[in-house]
C-alpha cells in the first residue's frame, strides 16, 4: 500500500523511538488514519506485516481505541463532549442540536460525507464547558447558536 | 536460588526467591481461588479472584501476581477477603447465563465451584444480560460468549504456549469479548488447548459438547494411539450397547510426559474406534468373497494351513508384517510366534526411522538417549530435520516452551522454513538431502562443508556455528528420518565429543519405536540383538531357525515368484501404506488383522477384527525410548486383542502355549535353584519373578506375562515396575543391548503425517476429515508472528 512521503518519514523516523517494532503502533494507526480517513482492511494488513503483528492484534489494539475507526467518516467529525463538566453546562442539548441540524445520531455520517457526530467522553476543555471537537480543532463555551455558526463555518470550508 | 521465609495463615513458609505468593500457598495445601492465572502462562491480573492480605500493604492483594518477600506475612481467609471474592464473584455472574444444566463444563466448572464456595444468593446487578448466540469457529472449537468470564487463558495458551496467535481480546472494559482470528472463524492448529484451559463453558468442542454429563463417564488414562511421542491421555468412556464408547479425549491428569498438552489426535481422534465401518466379526473368503464366519472356524483354518505350509514349504515360505501401533507385549509376542512357532524369520513391519542404525551408534554409550522430560529441560537442543510443529506436535511443543521459559537455546537445521526457526537461537537452511553431509560437517570431516555453503551461510559462518555447538552442554540433539544409517553414526561421533550430549531419533506412528525395540526385524531380535549372534536368545529360543529372514521388499519379490506361500499380516496396511502391488499377495494365503477393511485386508483369504490400542493393556514405547502404560478404555463386542489372536493361532497350530507365554503355575520344576544355568527357560522365569516379587500371570492372554519376559530378557527394560503400573513413564535406554545393525537406507519409508493425518487410522476419524475439509474451503494460512 502506497502512503505520503511525509507518512513514511515519519514513520520510519517513529521506529527509532523504541527498542520493539510494535511500539509504534498506535501512533501508525492514528497518522495512517488522518491519511487514508479510516483503517481500512488494506491498511490493516499493510500495518501488520510491517510491525510483525497479526492482523488480529492489530484489530485487538484498533476496537480498544475509540478513536480508531474501521468505517469510513465524514471529512468533518464532531465530536460532542457529554461528560461531567459538560453535561452540567448544556452539554447534552448540545449533542441533541446536533443530531437534528445534521439528522444523525452518535458514530453517524451525513449522506454528502461532510459531517459524523460522536458522543465523547471528557476532552480535557472542563474549564471552557460545553467543548466539542472538529476533527482536531477545539470549540469551547457553546451555545446552541455558536455550534451552528461553526457547522456553517465547517460547511462553507469545504465548498470553497 | 536462596529460600525466603514467610508465614501464611501462621504458617511458616520457606520457598525459592521469585515464587509467586500463589505458588507458594499452593505448595503448603493452601488454595486460593484463582481464575486467570494458570501456570507457566503469562502474568494477567485480571479476575482478583486471589486477593489475600498482606501485612503492611494497604489494600488486599492479588496472590498471582505478588512474588514472595523475606518476613511477609499473609492471611488467605479471614471476613474481608471472603467478602471481597464474593463481590468478585458476584460481578462475574452480572452477565453470565448461568446455564450450568444445559453447559457441557457444569460439574466441573471453575465459575460453578466458586459460586459454590463464595456465590450470593441475590444480586445488585439489575441490568439485562448481554445475549449472543453460540458460535462455531471450526469443526473442533465452538464459543458461547455470555459464559466468558474474561481471564484470557485461552488467549494466551494458544499464543505463549501454541505459537498460534489466534485467539484475540476486542473492544475494553465490560465490552470486552474473546474474538478468533478470521473475524467469524478460526485457522490454526485446533489443538484444543483454548478449551481444556476454559476455566468455565465458553469455549467447548464439537466432539464433545451436548454428549454426556461429566459424572456419568468412567476416566481412564492411557497413552495417545497416534503419533511417536506418546502423550498421557485421559479417555472417558460410557456404556453403549456395543461395549464402552469412548466419548471424551482430555489430559485431565498432568502428571504425564505432556504436561498440559494434547495436540487434535490425542484429543479428539478417537473416534475412528466407533466408526460404523468397524470390523467386529471374523471373515473367511468363501467362493471368492469375504463371508462372515465365527472365531472357531477362523482360528482352525488358520492353524490348519499356516501348520501346512510350514511342514511342507518350511518357516521361510512364510511372511509376517507387524506393526507401529500395536503393544510392546504383541510386538514381542508376534516375533516370538514367528520365530518359533512359524519357524520363520521373515518378520518386518514399516519401518519410518532407521533404529537399529541408532542402536548400533550408541552401543556402549550409556544413558545418552533424552527422554521427552529432558527436552523441555536441556539447556540447548540442535533439531535436524523433521517438522515437529506438524509430525511431533508434542515434542514441538517441549522445544518451544524450553525455549521460552528456560531460555534453551535452539538450533535448527532443515531444508524447509520449519515453524520451530521463530523460536531458534540459529536456524539454518539446507538444501534437502544434505542432512548426511552436515552431519558428516559436525562429526568433523572438513570437506562435507562444501555441500553446505550457500550464499547466506558462508564456510566461516558454518564453522563458527560448530564450535558453538560443540561449547554446549547438556545439548540435545534430535533428528529425523532423514539421517540413516553411516550419518547416524557420524551424528553420534560428534555428540560424544560434547559432554553429557543425549540423543532422540524420530520415528512416526505410536510404537514404532517399541515395533523396533521388540525386533520386528528379519535380521534383529528384541533389543537389537543379530539373528546370527543371538547370545542368550540362542539358549532360550533352542528351536529358531538360524539364518535371518527377508525384509518386506524381499518378501514381496518371494511372494511375487511363488515362494512365498503364507501372509500374516498383524496391524498394518502395506498395501495402503507402503504401495506394495496387491498381486503379491494373490497366490498366497493371507491373514489379515485389522480394525477395518484395509487395502490390505480386503484381499486376504482370512481377517480378523482386532482391537485398537485403546480397547487393551500393555506398554507403548514412545520415540524417545520412554516405556508408558497403555489401559483398556472402550471396548467393542466382537473384536479381540492382537494378544489374545496371536496365542489362539498358536494354540490352533498345536504349539505349547505355556511356552511362548510364560503364564501360570506349576510349569516349573524346583524354581531352577538346583540346576543353575542347566535350568530350562520355564525355571529361568519363575526365578526371576521371584527375585522382582511379581507372581506368575494366570492368563495366557495377559500381557503382563509377556512384559516380565521383556523386562528379563531386553536390555535397557530393565525400569521400575512400581512407577510403570502406576502410570508414571519410564526411560528405557538402547545403550547395552544388542549390536544393532546397518540397514539399506530405502527400507525407511517416512509416514508423512501432519497434524491432521494419522496414517490408516487418521482416514477412518470423523473429526480429523472434518477439518482437513474445512481447511480445504479457506485460502491456505500465512503464518502469523511471535509476540
Ligand atoms: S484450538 Fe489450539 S490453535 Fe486453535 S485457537 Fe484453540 S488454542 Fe489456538
Ligand atoms: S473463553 Fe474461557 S478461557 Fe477464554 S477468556 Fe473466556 S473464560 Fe477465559
Ligand atoms: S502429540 Fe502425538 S502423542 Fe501427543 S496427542 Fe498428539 S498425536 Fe498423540
Ligand atoms: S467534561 Fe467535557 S471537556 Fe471535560
Ligand atoms: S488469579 Fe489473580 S487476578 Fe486472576
Amino acid at each position: 500500500m502506497k502512503f505520503s512521503d511525509q507518512f513514511e518519514q515519519r514513520f520510519a523516523e517513529m521506529l527509532t523511538h523504541y527498542p520493539t517494532k510494535r511500539s509504534v503502533l498506535v501512533p501508525t494507526l492514528l497518522f495512517v488514519q488522518d491519511e487514508v480517513g479510516y483503517l481500512s482492511d488494506e491498511v490493516i494488513e499493510e500495518i501488520a506485516q510491517r510491525l510483525d503483528l497479526t492482523e488480529l492484534e492489530v484489530r485487538n489494539v484498533i476496537s480498544y481505541y475509540s478513536m480508531l475507526t474501521t468505517r469510513p467518516r465524514g471529512k468533518y467529525n464532531v465530536q460532542v463532549c457529554t461528560n461531567i463538566a459538560c453535561l452540567l453546562r448544556g452539554g447534552e442539548e448540545l449533542l441533541e442540536h446536533c443530531e437534528t441540524k445534521l439528522g444523525i445520531g452518535h458514530k453517524g455520517t451525513t449522506a454528502d460525507g461532510l459531517f459524523s457526530l460522536e458522543e465523547v467522553e471528557c476532552i480535557g476543555a472542563c474549564s471552557w464547558a460545553p467543548a466539542a471537537q472538529v476533527n482536531y480543532d477545539f470549540h469551547e463555551n457553546l451555545t446552541v447558536h455558536k455550534m451552528d455558526k461553526v457547522l456553517d463555518e465547517y460547511k462553507k470550508r469545504a465548498t470553497q | 536460588m536462596a529460600d525466603v521465609n514467610i508465614t501464611i495463615d501462621g504458617k511458616k513458609v520457606a520457598a525459592p526467591a521469585g515464587t509467586l505468593l500463589i505458588e507458594a500457598c499452593k505448595n503448603v495445601g493452601i488454595e486460593v481461588p484463582s481464575f486467570c492465572y494458570y501456570p507457566n502462562l503469562s502474568l494477567q491480573g485480571a479476575c482478583r479472584m486471589c486477593l489475600v492480605k498482606v501485612e503492611k500493604m494497604p489494600k488486599l492483594q492479588t496472590a498471582c501476581t505478588t512474588v514472595i518477600s523475606e518476613g511477609m506475612i499473609v492471611t488467605t481467609n479471614s471476613d474481608e477477603i471472603h467478602q471481597a471474592r464474593k463481590s468478585m464473584v458476584e460481578l462475574l455472574l452480572g452477565n453470565h447465563p448461568l446455564d450450568c444444566p444445559v453447559c457441557d463444563a457444569g460439574g466441573e466448572c471453575e465459575l460453578q465451584d466458586m459460586a459454590f464456595s463464595y456465590g450470593a444468593a441475590e444480586s445488585k446487578y439489575m441490568e439485562p444480560k448481554n445475549h449472543k448466540e453460540e458460535q462455531q469457529w471450526s469443526p473442533v472449537v465452538y464459543f458461547d460468549r455470555p459464559r466468558c468470564i474474561l481471564c484470557y487463558r485461552c488467549v494466551r495458551v494458544c499464543g505463549e504456549g501454541m505459537d498460534v496467535w489466534a485467539l484475540g481480546v476486542q473492544n475494553r472494559g465490560v465490552s470486552s469479548i474473546i474474538a478468533p482470528n478470521r473475524e467469524d472463524h478460526l485457522q490454526c492448529e485446533e489443538c484444543g488447548m483454548c478449551i481444556d484451559i476454559c476455566p468455565v463453558g465458553a469455549l467447548t468442542s464439537g466432539a464433545y459438547r451436548y454428549k454426556t454429563r461429566p459424572w456419568e463417564m468412567k476416566h481412564v488414562g492411557t497413552t495417545c494411539t497416534h503419533c511417536a511421542d506418546g502423550c498421557k491421555t485421559t479417555l472417558a468412556v460410557r456404556r453403549a450397547d456395543t461395549g464402552m464408547e469412548i466419548v471424551r479425549g482430555d489430559n485431565r491428569d498432568k502428571s504425564g510426559i505432556n504436561g498440559d498438552f494434547l495436540c487434535i489426535k490425542g484429543r479428539y481422534a478417537f473416534d475412528f474406534a466407533h466408526h460404523a465401518e468397524r470390523l467386529a466379526q471374523p471373515l473367511i473368503r468363501k467362493e471368492g468373497r469375504l463371508t462372515p464366519s465365527t472365531w472357531e472356524e477362523a482360528f482352525e483354518l488358520i492353524g490348519r494351513r499356516f501348520t501346512e505350509i510350514r511342514d511342507r514349504d518350511g518357516g521361510q515360505a512364510i511372511g509376517v508384517v507387524g506393526s507401529n501401533r500395536t503393544t510392546n507385549e504383541e510386538s514381542y509376542l508376534l516375533q516370538k510366534f514367528s520365530r518359533l512357532v512359524l519357524q520363520t524369520h521373515n518378520i518386518d513391519h514399516h519401518r519410518t526411522a532407521d533404529f537399529p542404525a541408532f542402536a548400533a551408534a550408541l552401543s556402549g554409550k550409556p544413558d545418552s538417549t533424552a527422554s521427552m522430560r529432558d527436552v523441555f529441560n536441556a539447556p540447548a537442543i540442535l533439531l535436524i530435520g523433521s517438522d515437529p510443529t506438524e509430525q511431533h506436535p508434542l515434542l514441538a511443543w517441549q522445544i518451544r516452551n524450553n525455549v521460552r521459559l528456560h531460555r534453551a537455546r535452539l538450533y535448527v537445521f532443515n531444508s524447509q522454513a520449519i515453524k520451530l526457526r521463530r523460536q531458534a537461537t540459529a536456524f539454518m537452511q539446507i538444501s534437502a538431502g544434505m542432512e548426511g553431509k552436515l552431519a558428516a560437517f559436525l562429526s568433523g570431516e572438513e570437506s562435507s562443508v562444501e555441500a553446505l555453503v550457500s550464499q547466506a551461510i558462508s564456510r566461516d559462518a558454518w564453522i563458527a556455528l560448530r564450535d558453538k555447538l560443540r561449547s554446549e552442554q547438556g545439548l540435545v540433539i534430535i533428528f529425523g528420518s532423514e539421517l540413516r544409517g553411516s550419518d547416524i553414526s557420524s551424528l553420534v561421533k560428534f555428540g560424544s565429543g560434547i559432554k553429557e550430549a543425549k540423543f532422540v531419533c524420530l520415528g512416526d506412528y505410536s510404537n514404532s519405536r517399541g515395533a523396533a525395540d521388540m525386533g520386528l526385524y528379519p535380521d534383529l531380535l528384541p533389543g537389537y540383538h543379530r539373528v546370527t549372534d543371538a547370545g542368550k536368545f540362542h539358549d532360550h529360543w533352542v528351536a529358531m531357525p538360524q539364518a535371518a529372514g527377508l525384509t518386506l521388499p524381499a518378501m514381496v519379490d518371494s511372494a511375487t515368484a511363488g515362494k512365498l506361500k503364507g501372509w500374516y499380516v498383524v496391524g498394518a496396511n502395506p498395501i495402503g501404506r507402503l504401495a506394495i502391488d496387491p498381486f503379491a499377495f494373490s497366490r498366497s494365503f493371507v491373514v489379515a488383522q485389522d480394525m477395518f477393511l484395509t487395502e490390505t485386508a480386503v484381499i486376504a483369504d482370512v481377517v480378523l477384527p482386532a482391537a485398537n490400542a485403546y480397547e487393551k493393556s500393555g506398554t507403548f514405547t514412545n520415540t524417545c525410548g520412554d516405556l508408558q502404560l497403555v489401559k483398556k478404555a472402550g471396548e467393542l463386542t466382537g473384536t479381540k486383542s492382537d494378544f489374545e489372536i496371536i496365542v489362539r493361532i498358536a494354540d490352533a497350530m498345536g504349539y505349547d502355549i505355556g511356552k511362548l507365554v510364560p503364564f501360570g503355575r506349576g510349569i516349573t520344576a524346583d524354581m531352577g535353584q538346583s540346576r543353575g544355568a542347566q535350568s530350562g527357560e520355564a525355571d529361568r522365569h519363575a526365578v526371576w519373578l521371584e527375585a522382582h516379587g511379581l507372581e506368575p500371570k494366570m492368563s495366557p492372554f495377559d500381557p503382563m506375562a509377556i512384559l516380565d519376559e521383556i523386562q528379563r530378557l531386553v536390555l535397557g527394560y530393565e525400569v521400575s515396575r512400581m512407577d510403570l503400573l502406576a502410570g508414571n513413564d519410564q526411560h528405557t535406554t538402547l545403550s547395552g543391548g544388542g549390536g544393532g545393525a546397518l540397514h539399506d537406507p530405502n527400507l525407511i519409508v517416512p509416514a508423512h503425517d501432519d497434524l491432521f493425518s494419522s496414517g490408516t487410522l487418521g482416514r477412518y476419524s470423523r473429526i480429523l476429515n472434518s477439518v482437513i475439509e474445512n481447511r480445504h474451503k479457506q485460502p491456505e494460512e500465512t503464518e502469523v508472528a511471535a509476540d
